[in-house]
C-alpha cells in the first residue's frame, strides 16, 4: 500500500490519475479506515487530503453562500453557530453520524463519496442545493450533490477526480431546512429511512421546496413530486398527505437487516411530513 | 442446608463502600484479557468457515507455513483425540468440535484452522494463504425447521437417552415434568388461552472480546492468562483438549470486561496453547467483535406454545407449555431449564411442561444470565396478561393469588423453602410506579420471574498479616463487584475495617477447584466460604488469646475485632485486638490463616417482579421505555449498590433483547449483523433510569441470608416489556424482538 499526503488538489488528482489498482482518498477515515481494518477494502494507494491548506475552513462568502473545506468535520460544523443558523437541517444531519469521537473526524465529503444510500448528510445536502467542486486532470468542475452517487458504494467521479470543496447556497430570506432519520435506537445507528426538506415561503405559502429521501433506494433521491405536493400550499393537512404519498411512492427500497420494504415505504411518508413541519416552522422563524 | 449460626445484625454488611478494584478500572491500570504480553510472543489468528454447513474436503496450509512471519499453523489434527459421546456427556468433545472443526464446518464462523505469526497483521494476512476445499451441504438455522422431517441432519448420534423414539436426529435432549391433571384443570377453567411465541437468539454483548495469552512447552507444562468467568473450567477443558495433565496447566484469570454467562467455556484458549506448543513461543489471541458474534455463544432461540386456563376469580386451574430451543450445532440448548422455570412462580395444581434441545447450523449457544428462563417467562406471562385483560382482573392481584410460597410444590417438582415472591409482588403493588397515570400511547406491563440459583464447588483461603490486615483469596472471577462483597463479609466476621482486607482472585495453582462465576453463585457460595474461612481464622485467634491468658479456648469469644473472655467466670482480661495477636504470631504458633472448601447446597431459588411503562409511536412502531422498576428478593444485600447494579443490568439487557437485539441470518445461512452497528444493543440514551427495590427475605441456606441476584433480573423483562408494548399498541406482540417493522406491521394488521 502506498500512502501519499499531497500539498494541493492538483497533486492529489495527478497521484490518483497515475495510480493502479484500488485508490482511496483519506479525509476523516471514518469509512476508509474501518473498511481497511475489516478487510472490506484494502487500497493499493491511499491519498491523504487532510494536509492540503484550507481543507478545514468553513467560510461565509460575500453573497451569503458558504464554502466548506473537504476535511471540515462534523464537530467543526456543529460548533459553527452562523452555519447552524443558516442551515440547521444540514448541520443536524451531519451531527447525527456516529459518535462524538467519529464527529471529530467525519466529513461531508467522505459521507458523500462513501456512496451509501443511507448517508445522513447527503439528503440534507441535496435538499439544500449543495454542489461540490471536483478537481480532475483537466481542471475543476462543479457538480450537484445529487449527481455524485450512482449506486451503493459508487460515484460519478472519474479516475483522477477528487472533491476539493463543498458549496452551500446562500440561505436567503424566509427559508428553512430540516432532516429526520428513523433509527430503532436513539443514537449510534444508521438510517433506516432519512428525509430532508428545504423550503422557502412567501407569507404562509411555500414557493420553493426540495425534498430528498435516503435509505429507500439504491441512491439518495431528490423527489420532485414531493416538492410539487407542498409548493403553493401553506402546508395544510391535504398538502402533508400529498407529500407523504409522494414520498412513499418514490421509494424503491430493499428488505434487509435494517428494515423491510413495507416499513421503509410507510415511514418515508411519516418522516416527510414531520420534517416538512420543522422546515416550515424554521422558515417562519418560529423554531430554531 | 439449615444453619444454626444465622446472623441478622450487621456492622459492615449492608454498607456501600467504594469497590477495591475501582481505582484500577477507572485509571486503566486494571489488566484485562488483551493487556498481557510476554517476551517472544506471537499473535494468533483463526480461519473461519464462510459456510453454514459444509464438509471439509481438504485444508492446504503449505503456503501459510512457508510465509516468513508464520511460526505455526494448527488444524484439528493438532488437538487431542477426545471421545465422542451423545448429549452433554460428551461435552469435552462438543467443546473441541466447536473450538476447531473436524470433518464438517457446522456454522458460519466455525474455526477450521489457525496460525501464529510474528505480528497480528501478519497472522491475519497468513489466513488468506490457507486453502480450504469445502463441499457445501444443506443447512438449517430455524428451530422449528430443524425439527421438521426433511431438515438436514447436523450430526447423527448426538441425541441422548432422554429423546423419545421417532424424533428427528437434530432433537438431542428432551425434558418433561409437571404434576396433577392438566386436562381436568382446563375443564374447570372459565377462560383458556393458548398461543405461540417466538424469540430470537441474542448475544451477551460483553464489551471485552475474548482474549488470552497461552504458553505450552513440549514438557506438557503450561501457563494461560485469559478473560474468563471460571479459570478452573478453562484449565480442565484446555488440558483435556490438548491431552495434558490438568495440574500442569496454571490458569490466571484477567480482569473481565463482562461475561454474563458467555465466558463460562473456552473458545480461543486451547487454540493459543496448541499454537504455542507447536511454535514453542507464547501466543496471544484477541477476537474481533465480528468473531465474538459469529463464533461465541449467543443464547438459544425459541419457539413456544403455552396454554393456560383461569377461573373468573383469577385462579389458574391448569397450565401447560411446549418449549423448543435451538442452541447451535451442539447439544446444550436449555429447553429443560425453560420448561422448569416457565411456571415456577406459581402455585399450580395442574401443570405440565415439555422442553426440547434442538441442533441447527448456528454457533454453540452459551449461558446468558438465567439461561432459558427469560424466553419461557415471555410466553407464560404474556398469556397471563391476556387472561387478566379478558377477565377484567388486576395483573398483580392475579399473580398474588397464584403466587408460590414456602411449602408450595414447584412446577418442576420439589417444595419451596422460604422464598420472597409474594413480598416482591406486594412491593410492586405498593410502589408509586404501579398506580402512576399513563399518558396516551403508553402502556404498562408487569411480569414475575424465577431462577434456580447455584452453589457449586468453592474454596477460599484467608491469611492474616502481622499488622492485622488480611488477604483473602477467592477462586471466582469478580464479574459484579464480588471483591467488595467478600471484603464486607470477611470484615463482618473478623471485626476489622473493610479497607484492611485485600481480596485477590487466586490462580488455579493457589486454591482447589472453584466452579465458574455463574448461577448467581459468587456472593452466596464464595461468600459462605469467606465467612467460614474467616471464622476458621477467628478460632485460631481465640486459641492464641486463650494461650496468652492461660484459660481454656472455650472461655474466649470474638467480639468487634477482639478476643474477649466469654463471661465473668472466664477471667478479667482486657479485650485483645486482632492486630495484637498477629503482631507476634510467628512466636506464638506461626502464621494464622483460615480456609474453607465445600459444595454448598443452600443457594435457594430467586424471584423478582418488574413494572415497565412503554410508549409506542403509532406511525413508526418505535418503542421507548419511559419508566422501569425492578423489585427482587436479594435475601440480604451485602453491598446494596452492586445488588442494584445487577438489577439494573438485567433490565437493560432485557430491554435490548425485547426491542431490537437479534441474530439475523440470510438465506445462505450466514450471519448478517456481526457488528454493533447492526446488532442493536441499547445505547445509554435508549434507557430510562431503572429504579430498584431490594426485598430482603433471608435465605435459610446462607449464614447472612444471601440469595444470588445476578440472573433473575433478566427473567421478567421480556415479558414485562411485551406486556407494556402490547398494552400501548393495542395488539398482542408474540415475537421478539419487537422491532419497529414488526410493531408497525402488527398495528397495520390490527387496524386493517
Amino acid at each position: 500500500m502506498n500512502y501519499h499526503s499531497p500539498a494541493s488538489f492538483a497533486e492529489a488528482s495527478a497521484l490518483a490519475a497515475n495510480a493502479t489498482g484500488i485508490t482511496r482518498f483519506l479525509a476523516g477515515g471514518t469509512d476508509v479506515l474501518v473498511q481497511l481494518r475489516s478487510d472490506v477494502v484494502t487500497p493499493d494507494t491511499l491519498i491523504d487530503i487532510k494536509k492540503i491548506d484550507g481543507v478545514h475552513d468553513i467560510t461565509r462568502n460575500a453573497d451569503g453562500s458558504w464554502t466548506l473545506g473537504v476535511a471540515a468535520t462534523g464537530a467543526e460544523m456543529t460548533e459553527h453557530a452562523d452555519l447552524g443558523r443558516d442551515w440547521p437541517g444540514l448541520v443536524e444531519a451531519m451531527d447525527l453520524i456516529g459518535s462524538t469521537q467519529v464527529q471529530g473526524r467525519a466529513t461531508l465529503t467522505g459521507n458523500l463519496c462513501n456512496g451509501s444510500p443511507a448517508a445522513d448528510s447527503v439528503p440534507a445536502m441535496i435538499a439544500a442545493g449543495v454542489t461540490v467542486t471536483v478537481t480532475g486532470p483537466s481542471g475543476d468542475r462543479e457538480v450537484a450533490v445529487e449527481d455524485v452517487p450512482t449506486g451503493p458504494g459508487k460515484t460519478s467521479l472519474a479516475k483522477g477526480e477528487v472533491i476539493s470543496a463543498i458549496n452551500i447556497p446562500a440561505r436567503g430570506e424566509n427559508g428553512g431546512d430540516a432532516y429526520l432519520r428513523f433509527i430503532p435506537r436513539t443514537e449510534m445507528d444508521i438510517a433506516v429511512v432519512g428525509v430532508a426538506v428545504n423550503l422557502r415561503l412567501d407569507g404562509d405559502i411555500i414557493t420553493e421546496a426540495r425534498v430528498s429521501l435516503g435509505a429507500v433506494a439504491p441512491t439518495v433521491l431528490l423527489v420532485e413530486d414531493c416538492a410539487k405536493a407542498i409548493i403553493g400550499s401553506a402546508l395544510d393537512d391535504a398538502a402533508l398527505d400529498a407529500l407523504a404519498a409522494a414520498a412513499s411512492a418514490a421509494c424503491n427500497p430493499i428488505d434487509d437487516k435494517r428494515g423491510t420494504i413495507a416499513f421503509r415505504t410507510e415511514v418515508a411518508g411519516v418522516l416527510a411530513k414531520r420534517a416538512a413541519k420543522i422546515a416550515y416552522a424554521r422558515a417562519k422563524g418560529e423554531q430554531a | 442446608m439449615a444453619l444454626d449460626d444465622r446472623k441478622s445484625e450487621f456492622t459492615f454488611v449492608g454498607t456501600r463502600p467504594d469497590r477495591p478494584d475501582g481505582l484500577d478500572k477507572v485509571t486503566g491500570r486494571a489488566k484485562f484479557g488483551a493487556d498481557m504480553s510476554a517476551p517472544g510472543m506471537l499473535h494468533g489468528a483463526i480461519l473461519r468457515s464462510p459456510h453454514a454447513h459444509a464438509r471439509i474436503v481438504k485444508i492446504d496450509t503449505s503456503k501459510a507455513e512457508a510465509h516468513k512471519d508464520v511460526k505455526a499453523v494448527v488444524t484439528r489434527a493438532d488437538f487431542a483425540d477426545v471421545p465422542f459421546k451423545p448429549g452433554l456427556e460428551g461435552e469435552f468433545w462438543n467443546v473441541l468440535e466447536n473450538v476447531m472443526a473436524g470433518e464438517k464446518a457446522l456454522y458460519d464462523g466455525h474455526a477450521v484452522a489457525a496460525v501464529a505469526a510474528s505480528s497480528a497483521l501478519a497472522a491475519r494476512d497468513a489466513l488468506k494463504l490457507i486453502e480450504v476445499e469445502y463441499e457445501v451441504l444443506p443447512h438449517v438455522t430455524d428451530v422449528d425447521k430443524a425439527m421438521a422431517p426433511d431438515a438436514p441432519v447436523i450430526r447423527e448420534g448426538a441425541a441422548d437417552y432422554s429423546v423419545p423414539e421417532g424424533m428427528h436426529p437434530n432433537v438431542v435432549r428432551y425434558h418433561e415434568s409437571g404434576h396433577g391433571d392438566v386436562e381436568a384443570g382446563f375443564a374447570e377453567a372459565d377462560l383458556i388461552i393458548e398461543d405461540s411465541f417466538v424469540t430470537e437468539a441474542t448475544h451477551q454483548g460483553y464489551i471485552e472480546p475474548h482474549a488470552c495469552l497461552g504458553m505450552l512447552g513440549n514438557d506438557g507444562k503450561g501457563e494461560l492468562w485469559c478473560t474468563t468467568q471460571g479459570h478452573w473450567i478453562a484449565q480442565k477443558t484446555c488440558a483435556a483438549l490438548l491431552g495434558i495433565e490438568t495440574s500442569q496447566l496454571r490458569v490466571t484469570a484477567s480482569e473481565i470486561g463482562g461475561g454474563f454467562g458467555g465466558k463460562t467455556t473456552v473458545f480461543i484458549e486451547p487454540v493459543a496453547l496448541a499454537l504455542s506448543r507447536k511454535a514453542n513461543r507464547p501466543v496471544k489471541i484477541v477476537m474481533t467483535r465480528s468473531e465474538v458474534f459469529r463464533a461465541t455463544g449467543p443464547t438459544a432461540s425459541a419457539s413456544m406454545d403455552v396454554k393456560i386456563g383461569m377461573k373468573k376469580d383469577g385462579t389458574i386451574s391448569a397450565a401447560q407449555g411446549v418449549f423448543r430451543l435451538q442452541g447451535g450445532a451442539f447439544p446444550g440448548a436449555p429447553g429443560d431449564m425453560t420448561a422448569m422455570c416457565a411456571f415456577a412462580p406459581y402455585n399450580l395444581t395442574n401443570v405440565k411442561q415439555i422442553g426440547y434441545d434442538v441442533m441447527s447450523n448456528r454457533p454453540k449457544q452459551a449461558a446468558y444470565r438465567a439461561p432459558g428462563a427469560p424466553m419461557g417467562a415471555f410466553a407464560v406471562e404474556s398469556v397471563i396478561d391476556e387472561l387478566c385483560k379478558k377477565l377484567g382482573l388486576d395483573p398483580v392481584d392475579v399473580r398474588l393469588k397464584n403466587a408460590a410460597h414456602e411449602g408450595t410444590k414447584a412446577s418442576y417438582g420439589p417444595r419451596y423453602e422460604r422464598i420472597g415472591l409474594v413480598e416482591t409482588l406486594e412491593a410492586a403493588k405498593a410502589h408509586p410506579h404501579y398506580t402512576a397515570p399513563l399518558k396516551p400511547g403508553q402502556g404498562r406491563g408487569i411480569s414475575c420471574g424465577f431462577w434456580f440459583n447455584h452453589g457449586g464447588e468453592t474454596s477460599v483461603s484467608l491469611a492474616l498479616s502481622e499488622d492485622g490486615s488480611a488477604q483473602l483469596m477467592v477462586g471466582t472471577p469478580d464479574i459484579g463487584g464480588s471483591r467488595a462483597s467478600m471484603a464486607l463479609m470477611a470484615a463482618e466476621v473478623l471485626g476489622i475495617p473493610y479497607e484492611n482486607i485485600r481480596v485477590t482472585i487466586a490462580d488455579t495453582a493457589t486454591l482447589g477447584y472453584n466452579d465458574v462465576s455463574h448461577g448467581s453463585r459468587v456472593t452466596y457460595a464464595s461468600g459462605l466460604a469467606t465467612i467460614k474461612a474467616a471464622k476458621h481464622a477467628v478460632e485460631k485467634l481465640c486459641e492464641r488469646a486463650a494461650a496468652k491468658w492461660d484459660i481454656p479456648v472455650e472461655a474466649v469469644k470474638w467480639e468487634n475485632g477482639c478476643a474477649v473472655p466469654s463471661g465473668p467466670n472466664a477471667g478479667d482480661f482486657d479485650p485483645m485486638p486482632l492486630a495484637d495477636i498477629t503482631a507476634d504470631m510467628g512466636r506464638t504458633g506461626g502464621p494464622i490463616s483460615g480456609h474453607f472448601e465445600a459444595t454448598p447446597e443452600g443457594a435457594g431459588v430467586s424471584f423478582g417482579t418488574h413494572i415497565v411503562d412503554a410508549e409506542v409511536d403509532p406511525e413508526t412502531g418505535k418503542t421507548s421505555i419511559t419508566r422501569y422498576t425492578v423489585i427482587q428478593d436479594a435475601g440480604k444485600a451485602i453491598h446494596p449498590t452492586y445488588v442494584e447494579g445487577q438489577f439494573q443490568g438485567g433490565a437493560a439487557q432485557g430491554i435490548g433483547w425485547a426491542l431490537n437485539e437479534e441474530y439475523i441470518y440470510g438465506e445462505d445461512g450466514r450471519l448478517q449483523n456481526s457488528i454493533f452497528l447492526d446488532y442493536r444493543i441499547p445505547v445509554a440514551s435508549d434507557l430510562p433510569m431503572i429504579d430498584t427495590v431490594i426485598v430482603e427475605v433471608p435465605n435459610p441456606g446462607h449464614p447472612f441470608g444471601v440469595r444470588g441476584v445476578g440472573e433473575t433480573g433478566i427473567v421478567p423483562p421480556l415479558a414485562a416489556i411485551a406486556n407494556a408494548v402490547s398494552n400501548a399498541a393495542g395488539v398482542r406482540m408474540k415475537q421478539l424482538p419487537m422491532s419497529p417493522p414488526r410493531i408497525l406491521a402488527a398495528l397495520k394488521d390490527n387496524n386493517g
